[in-house]
């Protein structure tokens, strides 16, 4: 499959129309909304992000089928990956998270005690695998693209570790909306269940486009960073 | 597609003869033969027969062979059988019929037993042996001992912890672990 958006000079507002999706993608860019008529090219550079590099992410979070070629990989402008990867983690912890866990604190009031205290313990062990997760990229593997984008390669960390060792992190938020749907006692009313279950099912799409921008354009950049910086 | 039978008679003369009769017809696939009921559970497991034809006086509850399985069981007579007991078969076959009724036998119960699985949905509910393994699962055990506990093969256990998540949906320990508690299955001060 080959790259769909890949016109800089069509209007940021028809972007976004046809892909809401990429709302989100845009914001950990820092490009604010209100586009009013400019081109994708203009709004990019506005708020100082390479539109390539916009275009790139936008194309691997809208079409999961979409595998970028090594040209791709080679000709864009990476300076922006690493600090909207972290904005990316930034959002899931600080935003989608905390908002999960509220719905689900309202739907444990409704439970018996020994179950609530079960969901939440479910609930606590999954955060703390999220932040395990995160922290190790924030602290190791965006640290060692850093320091190979400064032009050093100063850690012994290597982006094969990085392949061998990612988890998935939606197979548990997958298990929460089973238990949901199937075997929630019928006595707990509220919005609160379908309310969780939407924002569940949002964070674990995200989650995965996020792994698949990891996957398909972090891991072959940095492999070949890792072979020019020696 | 095969009809796959498993003998289980303590006669090897018996089973030999049997299976040479059945292997005439092509439609049947005889898989290899028990001579009791030592291994049977991970039989049905990787076997996956279609028709059980089972000494009756090796066991008197034809339910128990099957375990979790809803295989037909088929009496195979040749001495003296509690008719109480051969009633509980899904049929009964005499090794002093002739071969086209032995054949025409397996052949409808088979067939019935299609038709009643046929349309029935898919069950989201766990069988007794399912749930001992899912308890012990929440538990916190590992496979190895949930399969010491219950006398079974690793391997079987990962053939229930394989349906387990098939039929609830629900993949990692954690999430089993709520649903045990959920269903009342275990204590929360079973959990470590």
């Amino acid at each position: 499959m080959t790259a769909q958006l890949n016109d800089p000079s069509i209007k940021m507002g028809e972007l976004i129309t046809a892909h809401p999706e990429l709302m989100t993608i845009l914001q950990r860019m820092g490009i604010a909304l209100g586009f009013g008529d400019r081109s994708v090219a203009d709004v990019c550079q506005r708020h100082g992000v390479d539109p390539g590099f916009s275009l790139l992410i936008c194309n691997v979070y809208s079409y999961a089928q979409y595998v970028p070629s090594r040209e791709v990989i080679l000709q864009t402008n990476m300076t922006g990956l690493v600090s909207y990867l972290r904005n990316s983690h930034h959002y899931y912890v600080s935003r989608q998270l905390p908002h999960i866990e509220h719905h689900l604190l309202h739907i444990a009031e409704q439970l018996p005690v020994r179950v609530s205290l079960v969901l939440h313990r479910f609930f606590d062990a999954y955060k703390a695998e999220v932040l395990a997760h995160f922290g190790h990229e924030d602290n190791t593997v965006f640290r060692h693209i850093e320091a190979l984008q400064a032009g050093v390669s100063d850690t012994n960390y290597r982006m094969a570790d990085f392949v061998d060792n990612h988890g998935n992190l939606e197979d548990k938020l997958n298990d929460l909306v089973q238990i949901i749907f199937k075997y929630l006692p019928e006595s707990v009313t509220g919005d609160d269940t379908v309310d969780m279950v939407y924002d569940i099912l949002m964070l674990s799409m995200d989650l995965n486009r996020h792994s698949l921008v990891e996957e398909k354009v972090m891991v072959p950049y940095v492999m070949h960073l890792e072979r020019r910086v020696r | 597609m095969k009809t796959r039978v498993l003998i289980i008679e303590p006669s090897e003369v018996i089973v030999e003869g049997l299976k040479s009769l059945l292997e005439q017809q092509t439609r049947f696939k005889v898989l290899p033969p028990l001579y009791g009921l030592d291994a049977l559970d991970e039989r049905l497991i990787s076997g996956k027969p279609d028709v059980i034809i089972a000494n009756p006086t090796l066991s008197s509850q034809p339910g128990q062979l099957t375990g979790d399985t809803a295989v037909p069981v088929v009496a195979l007579v040749y001495q003296y059988v509690e008719p109480v007991v051969l009633k509980r078969y899904d049929a009964a076959i005499d090794i002093r019929d002739n071969c086209g009724t032995i054949v025409d036998t397996l052949i409808r119960i088979v067939q019935s037993h299609e038709q009643a699985e046929h349309g029935r949905p898919a069950s989201y509910e766990l069988s007794r042996r399912e749930t001992d393994v899912l308890v012990q699962v929440a538990r916190g055990l590992t496979n190895k001992e949930i399969a010491d506990s219950l006398n079974v093969s690793v391997h079987t256990v990962i053939s229930h912890r394989k349906n387990i998540m098939h039929k609830t949906g629900i993949k990692s320990v954690a999430g089993l672990t709520v649903y045990a508690i959920l269903n009342n299955l275990i204590d929360e001060s079973a959990l470590i």
